[in-house]
């Protein structure tokens, strides 16, 4: 039975739409970022103009590049780190039987449920404790709360369909729990390990509570915070040429990513919750 | 009666190993998670402030309820539970969470449904809708509200060509339009996330129930409705779940999109406000402790409800 | 001297106990089976052996010293798993070092085992492999020989023909024969269900039924002189003929056992007397299965071709010297 022209037709207005709603602001927040002086304040939904004045603005005055070094370090070391803690953790979780074992990981799930803001009050004070306040170890730090519990999750999953008589040749090949994981394991979680890292990454690159909270000086701050905080002289004069030009620049890698590693990043975010 | 196990060295070891490589996440967790909401708690029943902690009392109830009797014969009722923006804050939050999950559920199995078809382009397609989920939410709330923007936003611009609006709306800054900017957004950049959990549901109805309903000439709305949808829904149901408790600690959107509101304040925003903004740590603190009151009890309902297969026994 | 000793050995998960009294002793260089149905006990015996389960109650002892709380690396064995368990982004030769690498055995002494031991297995020229280069066949010996490196006094396998399809398990079932014998000194413990592996590789087979032994001893000690009904009816091809009724009790027993292979048919005169249900042409031999009157179903074997149609009347004559009966509880009468 083939549909009918008109179903067709449809369905093929209804994929357009869906497309074009999806990928319309980001285009037309590149548009806005091409434009400046009076061309800012004319509604185009073409490109009319190739003007690159407000990226030269953005990168030129020096802080900018700063905070994107920031951001850069911040998500690249919470996805090290993470991953670190999170794959011995999760061969524990997956291989090893012992007592409250599914209490535990309950706990490690219930916290990834946490609302970031009920443990702001605690966890600045933690941050002054350790005199990490204003430093972007601050962040590393304090972003584990909610990329360790996901991370530990996805990669206890993966780890559990992995044959058991592997790791039972490695043990009577006389490999330690450690070797096992390093020599056997690792080298066959390379898939998980790029989903969860890739996740990671994007959540630490996007957050917003912790960072403008920890983090007080312009130098010190990611991305997400400059550009929210990016201002003009009067509420008359915000810079949205820079604004946008800002946010096409941090959001760009982001968009290349998803484009490049689409399948993984599906299965990862499906991993967690679906299967649960 | 059970014999003591006799275990031997190598579950001995194991076991051991287990605790050791559990510990280095157990102890992060701890610090940035368990010690400072257990603070947070604490804070909330103290007078401390933000320059202040250490030396924080003990004040009971009173951030959170206190009736204050003026003497008289005449007293009035203080506190997080009698304050009026709170509340506000609390509506404000349930109405978002609820209005923009629904619409991210019916939006998101649109596009699952379409996503699960067999067509040429699909994987463009569905890598297009991921966009609006890669992208910050900071710069989504940043380009929104500049596409929303009153005089040279394109929105007024497009509604105005099409004839729905006469003249141009001020939808960030009125009241009436406000919420429904910041949903807008939210449902934008979060139904890529829904129809992706819709989707991996979809991809595990298997094929030859169709072909059966097919042949027995079930029409197309009805196989949908009898079968497609009760065997999603389990799958339907975890996504909304997730979003649900997701949208009830909103933050960023509000903060960058409608910054100082009543007309939009959630309960995270009202938090942060006290404890940094207001210097009122404690009281701040009581705020966050009921949001996290409110997200721990349904997400335990939930838990149970569903009986979550934690130990992997089942699959 | 025995290699391996079980004494009093038992398993139990929680209440429920699954191996009990096992005792064993199996010689220096002896190839041993465990064979039953799935769900004896014999992988989980095997795996206690590896050290892979903890053992519940009893001593094993390997070489005289006590292996109960030994790490299974340190206990002189190696074990064939069912799945091969190859590492699979290992190469062939990275597959068979790496017990070797973990032993800290020198890189010289390494390759020279696991060249040795490829050798023996012919396959030096898929050491620089990957397992899925591998067919069924290869992979199999590559677990094998990832065994050899290792140079154990016991070496285990669990099932491992049962991956491969029914024409390689013939060959490899031979060339794990011939490995035992090129092996002399190594006693070899082997896991099957298939009593057809069992009776052709074992020198004694342990016969594993609920979580108990039920006999052990040589094939042919099992094949003529079954210790229980279990054992008669599990070992032998095709299936020993099981009666009951006024047969067994002119004997004094509950059951009467006779192999198919010991029946005698003729067409005028026999102890028996049947109507042919069914005959089954194997080329090499003929089953004929004949209703008996007063008796029932009796499965007979023949040589050969046997000349009979479904709906002959036959006459049977069971051999006398090779009845076996059982009382009650399965027990052999002797009679």
């Amino acid at each position: 039975m083939k549909p009918a022209l008109w179903q067709t037709a449809g369905f093929y207005a209804l994929v357009a739409i869906i497309v074009l709603q999806a990928i319309f602001p980001f285009y037309y927040a590149i548009l806005t970022s091409l434009e400046d002086g009076q061309a800012l304040f004319e509604v185009n939904y073409l490109p009319k103009a190739l003007n690159f004045a407000n990226y030269q603005a953005m990168l030129s005055g020096g802080v900018f590049g700063k905070q994107i070094l920031n951001s850069v370090f911040v998500a690249s070391v919470v996805v090290i780190l993470s991953l670190f803690l999170a794959i011995t953790a999760a061969f524990a979780l997956s291989r090893i039987h012992f007592r409250g074992r599914g209490l535990l990981l309950l706990t490690v799930l219930s916290v990834s449920m946490f609302p970031q803001i009920a443990v702001l009050s605690g966890l600045f004070e933690v941050i002054r404790y350790f005199g990490l306040f204003n430093s972007l170890w601050s962040l590393v730090f304090s972003y584990m709360i909610f990329t360790l519990p996901f991370t530990v999750w996805v990669l206890t999953t993966f780890m559990r369909n992995l044959p058991v008589e592997i790791e039972e040749a490695a043990i009577m090949d006389g490999a330690s729990s450690f070797t096992i994981i390093r020599r056997v394991f690792l080298p066959l979680m390379w898939p998980a390990m790029v989903t969860t890292g890739l996740l990671a990454f994007i959540h630490a690159w996007n957050e917003f509570l912790f960072a403008l909270t920890f983090l007080s000086t312009d130098s010190q701050r990611t991305v997400p915070v400059a550009i929210a905080l990016i201002s003009g002289r009067s509420e008359f004069e915000i810079p949205w040429g820079n604004i946008m030009a800002a946010s096409v620049i941090v959001t760009l890698p982001l968009v290349a990513l998803v484009l490049v590693f689409q399948r993984k990043i599906v299965s990862g975010l499906t991993a967690g919750a679906v299967k649960g | 009666m059970a014999k003591t196990e006799q275990r031997s060295r190598l579950s001995r070891s194991r076991t051991r190993s287990a605790w050791l490589f559990l510990a280095p996440m157990l102890v992060m967790l701890l610090i940035v998670a368990a010690w400072p909401l257990g603070r947070t708690i604490w804070f909330s029943f103290t007078d401390a402030s933000l320059d202040l902690m250490s030396e924080a009392r003990w004040v009971g109830f009173r951030n959170y309820l206190e009736y204050v009797d003026f003497g008289d014969g005449e007293g009035q009722y203080y506190g997080l539970l009698a304050d009026p923006r709170w509340w506000r804050s609390v509506w404000n939050t349930i109405l978002f969470a609820a209005v923009s999950v629904s619409f991210e559920t019916v939006f998101g199995l649109i596009i699952a449904l379409v996503l699960n078809q067999q067509f040429r382009g699909r994987a463009f397609v569905r890598a297009a809708v991921l966009i609006p989920w890669a992208i910050p939410t900071i710069v989504s709330a940043k380009m929104w509200a500049w596409m929303l923007h009153d005089q040279f936003g394109i929105i007024n611009d497009m509604f105005m060509a099409l004839g729905m609006i006469s003249e141009p709306i001020a939808w960030t800054a009125s009241p009436e339009t406000a919420m429904v900017a910041v949903m807008m957004v939210d449902i934008w950049k979060t139904t890529p996330f829904m129809a992706l959990l819709i989707l991996a549901g979809l991809q595990m109805v298997p094929g030859d129930i169709y072909e059966a309903a097919k042949l027995d000439g079930v029409p197309a709305w009805r196989v949908f409705r009898r079968l497609t949808l009760p065997l999603i829904m389990p799958a339907v149901l975890v996504a909304v779940v997730f979003r649900a408790l997701d949208a009830l600690r909103v933050f960023d959107i509000v903060y960058v999109l409608t910054p100082n509101t009543d007309a939009t304040r959630t309960m995270s925003v009202y938090a942060r406000e006290n404890l940094f903004d207001f210097d009122q740590f404690a009281y701040g603190s009581a705020a966050s402790t009921l949001l996290f009151v409110v997200i721990a009890l349904i997400t335990i309902t939930f838990i149970m409800a569903t009986r979550m297969d934690l130990e992997g026994k089942r699959s | 001297m025995a290699t391996v000793e079980l004494i009093n050995v038992s398993k139990s998960y929680g209440n429920v106990e699954v191996l009990r009294d096992i005792n064993l002793s199996l010689q220096k260089g002896e190839f041993v089976v465990f064979v039953g149905p799935s769900g004896c006990g014999k992988s989980t015996l095997l795996r206690m052996i590896a050290g892979l389960e903890d053992i519940s109650g009893g001593d094993l002892l390997i070489d005289g010293k006590p292996m109960n709380d030994e790490m299974p690396a340190k206990r002189g064995i190696a074990m064939v798993f069912q799945s091969y368990a190859l590492y699979p982004h290992m190469t062939v030769f990275e597959n068979m070092s790496f017990g070797l690498e973990q032993a800290k055995l020198d890189k010289d002494e390494i390759k020279a085992r696991v060249e040795k031991a490829a050798e023996m297995l012919q396959i030096e020229g898929l050491l620089d492999r990957k397992p899925k280069q591998l067919s069924g066949g290869q992979r199999q010996r590559v677990a094998i020989g990832r065994a050899i490196t290792r140079d154990p006094r016991v070496f285990l396998f669990d099932e491992p023909l049962s991956n491969l399809d029914a024409a390689l398990r013939v060959d490899t079932r031979l060339e794990i024969a011939g490995l035992s014998q090129r092996l002399p000194d190594t006693t070899m413990i082997y896991v099957t269900h298939d009593q057809v592996e069992a009776m052709t590789l074992a020198d004694r087979i342990v016969v594993l039924n609920g979580g108990v032994v039920e006999q052990v001893g040589t094939p042919m000690e099992l094949y003529e002189r079954p210790a229980s009904q279990f054992v008669a009816g599990f070992i032998g091809s095709p299936r020993m003929n099981f009666l009951n009724g006024a047969v067994a009790q002119a004997h004094g027993a509950e059951c009467y056992g006779i192999r198919p292979e010991h029946i005698a048919l003729d067409h005028e005169n026999g102890d028996w007397r049947g109507r042919v249900i069914l005959t089954e042409r194997l080329g090499s031999d003929t089953f004929v299965h004949v209703n008996v009157e007063g008796i029932g179903t009796v499965n007979v074997r023949i040589e050969g071709r046997a000349e009979v149609q479904a709906g002959e009347a036959v006459h049977l004559t069971p051999d006398p010297a090779s009845i076996h009966l059982f009382d009650a509880r399965g027990q052999p009468v002797s009679g």
